[in-house]
């Protein structure tokens, strides 16, 4: 235990001392934000750019109907041919040009607009001409027809549907999103925490066979102290690093906001549809993040943290225990990298489809899976049973793929200038 | 006698190859045991059945009467073949590491240190990055990280292979003088000289099995060929070599001389004496040399070895 102790210690310090590390912890929040704020600026750019669109309105049916907006102007050329008109957009670099044809038929004139330009126009700008239009057309084919709009309009009904959970809980329908945002970014730090820190244990492996210092530590350890030693080193540094990073990010997104004085929550694009949602809605938003599952979820993450990284970092350590130098681990990579892609793709596409469907059930169980799907599932709820179930799976075939994997590393660590296969290694579990 | 380590009918398999076949060695406590053998024949198998790095099939190792115990590393020092440091650690935090491994406090393995480091004048080099070293110094921290814990068995697995003269007589002369504070050794060769020069006991291992072992002067002894170097000037030359061959097995010799002699090896059977060999040349010569040839730890290997094919 006093050595397991030890070798902690200095996996934990020979990582958090290693000068790339140092640069990336402290530079990764740096790069992060950065991009941030420049999308955010370039996406500010692109909607601060104003288009002007010529109109050629022959139906004379849309005098003053089309406004000018922040990102358009209408400039009615009616009163030039269209050839001139599209002349004239060429020569003053309008973005396009608007040809409503002279016809009385409202249906016939809907199928008959044109827009020129010299590349397709964005599709927001067109939604909006189209809406427009569209208004305007209906509301004169109404009353062509003899109807009366303002009875129409007074007829029309506003339905908002209320949901609430069997405890009379209201929700807010974002909080299907919202729930898939936690979830999806919970589920994702787990699998590029196991990727990155794997690989950690893995390099940190073959630097000890390569410094042939391997066998002089196993004369006072055993094989397997060494193996979880570094393990829990590697991913407390990591732990360490995402501290650091949670902390920074925050602290560095707090003052770039300030300073440039901008909203960069304003730039994020699944916040356009809250702005069309009522005042009330967004409380009930803040409401259902607080109504989240929130202590289950931190709880759940550490546990499947733990049971995810220590099923995976073994795995990690044998193949870095098998290996001579880390290009010869390529044949070994796409078994691991497989299953966490699956659990990602099946989370972001069948959990959010249906959270306690079949397939999301299974995977949450498989054991290579069950770290990210299950904690997509959880904001969702996920009865208590199941989560029992899935760990108890998670940690028995933890404990023997962690035997497995020291079998391997205990042989492997020794063996030098040989390139394994899968039937070697095989052979190694049985030694 | 009493053996610091006894290891009994060591077997041990990897897949359909023998590494050691029923291999038994008794190692004497404060002396020094060369493990002799050609390269692959299963010297370092052994050395890591008793440093438990490996498990063996069967067989039994035992160290001070009681069967190895995995607490027992902290009498073992090992130095393997495949030695190395971490390269980006400093030279003190290393050692205090791996000294520590081998259950030592942080202040025995502090003093411990400081004695080492004084003693091998590389005080300076504690805060040094082992990659900043050289190949020969690092060899000098590694050696010093071997019997820093102060072990009863220190094992060394090729010892000289890999370090600079200077180093190994430096090394030799460390392990000629642990032997005289009490510690055992043990150490595996190819390279015969050593074995002549430091060991006092030996065992021979070719291809997985154990061909001879016992005390080094008695292995001479027992494969001595009563042969004798003579260097004379005859008064007739040709008169005593047909009277030596036709009473001896006589060949020509090689050795260093001053005079302008005859050479010659001349070998007695068992039950003669050499006082009457050297009686007899001396009535027919003038004898300026006389040696009894002493089989090399080389000779016996190679004709062990080939008597065994």
């Amino acid at each position: 235990m006093n050595n397991l102790n030890l070798i902690i210690q200095r996996e934990y310090l020979a990582r958090v001392r290693n000068k790339t590390f140092i640069v990336m912890t402290f530079l990764s929040p740096l790069i992060l934000v950065g991009m941030f704020s420049l999308i955010a600026y370039l996406s500010m750019l692109n909607n601060s750019e104003t288009h002007t669109i010529a109109v050629k309105d022959d139906s004379d049916l849309f005098k003053g109907e089309f406004e000018n907006k922040e990102e358009i102007d209408f400039v009615d050329v009616s009163s030039i041919s269209l050839e001139e008109a599209k002349l004239l957009v060429k020569e003053k670099e309008y973005y396009g040009v608007l040809y409503i044809p002279n016809t009385q038929d409202n249906v016939e004139l809907a199928k008959s607009i044109r827009f020129f330009g010299k590349e397709a126009p964005s599709i927001g700008i067109l939604r909006q001409i189209e809406r427009t239009i569209s208004e305007n057309l209906t509301t004169r084919e109404l009353i062509s027809r003899g109807l009366d709009i303002s009875q129409i309009k007074a007829a029309e009904a506003q339905v908002d549907i209320r949901i609430e959970n069997f405890e009379g809980k209201r929700t807010s329908k974002m909080s299907n999103y919202i729930k898939m945002i936690f979830g999806g970014a919970a589920g994702y730090l787990l699998m590029m925490f196991i990727i990155i820190y794997g690989n950690m244990v893995m390099r940190s492996v073959i630097e000890e066979k390569t410094n042939r210092i391997i066998e002089i530590i196993i004369s006072s350890v055993k094989p397997i102290q060494l193996m979880l030693g570094k393990i829990i080193g590697t991913s407390l540094a990591g732990i360490t690093q995402f501290t650091i990073w949670v902390v920074l990010g925050a602290v560095l997104l707090f003052i770039t906001s300030s300073l440039t004085g901008m909203n960069l929550m304003e730039a994020q694009p699944q916040m356009q549809e809250i702005e069309q949602v009522s005042n009330g809605e967004i409380q009930q938003l803040i409401i259902d993040i607080t109504n989240l599952p929130i202590l289950t979820l931190i709880i759940s993450f550490l546990v499947y943290f733990i049971g995810g990284y220590f099923l995976y970092s073994a795995i990690y350590a044998a193949i870095g225990a098998a290996v001579d130098s880390e290009t010869d681990t390529q044949q070994f990579m796409f078994p691991i990298i497989l299953p966490l892609m699956l659990g990602i793709y099946v989370g972001f596409f069948s959990v959010i489809e249906n959270p306690h469907g079949t397939v999301s059930t299974i995977f949450s169980m498989i054991p290579l899976t069950s770290p990210i799907v299950m904690l997509m599932r959880i904001p969702f709820g996920v009865p208590w049973y199941e989560l029992a179930i899935s760990l108890i799976i998670l940690f028995v075939s933890n404990a023997g793929v962690v035997w497995l994997a020291a079998k391997i590393y205990r042989v492997g660590i020794l063996m030098y200038g040989k390139k394994p296969t899968y039937k070697e290694l095989y052979k190694w579990i049985k030694y | 006698m009493d053996n610091l380590l006894v290891a009994e009918n060591i077997c041990k398999q990897f897949g359909n190859f023998t590494a050691l076949n029923n291999v038994s060695i008794n190692i004497p406590r404060e002396s020094i045991f060369g493990l002799l053998g050609p390269n692959g024949a299963g010297k370092t198998t052994f050395l890591r059945i008793i440093n438990q790095i490996t498990m063996p099939d069967s067989g039994v190792v035992y160290l001070d009467g009681k069967a190895l115990h995995p607490n027992d590393v902290g009498h073992i020092g090992y130095l393997p073949e495949e030695r190395g440091l971490y390269k980006s650690m400093r030279v003190g935090e290393q050692a205090l590491y791996l000294a520590r491994l081998k259950g030592l406090t942080k202040a025995e393995a502090k003093e411990q240190l400081d004695y080492w480091f004084t003693k091998l004048d590389i005080k300076h080099w504690w805060d040094k990055k082992i990659q900043e070293l050289s190949k020969g110094m690092a060899q000098k921290v590694q050696f010093v990280i071997t019997v820093l814990h102060r072990p009863k068995l220190l094992i060394f697995d090729e010892p000289f292979s890999g370090f600079d003269p200077v180093n190994a007589d430096l090394i030799k002369n460390e392990i000629l003088q642990l032997r005289n504070e009490g510690a055992t050794i043990l150490f595996s060769t190819h390279r015969m000289e050593s074995v002549e020069e430091l060991c006092d006991y030996m065992a021979l291992i070719h291809e997985s099995n154990k061909l001879l072992d016992g005390k080094v002067d008695d292995i001479k002894r027992a494969h001595k060929t009563n042969t004798f170097e003579v260097g004379m000037n005859p008064f007739n030359e040709n008169e005593l070599l047909a009277e030596l061959k036709s009473n001896f097995k006589v060949g020509k010799a090689q050795f260093k001389s001053l005079s302008d002699d005859l050479k010659l090896s001349i070998q007695i059977k068992p039950n003669e004496s050499p006082n009457d060999l050297l009686q007899y040349l001396i009535t027919k010569s003038r004898v300026n040399h006389f040696v009894e040839v002493v089989p090399s730890v080389n000779d016996i290997f190679i004709k062990t070895v080939t008597r065994n094919e």
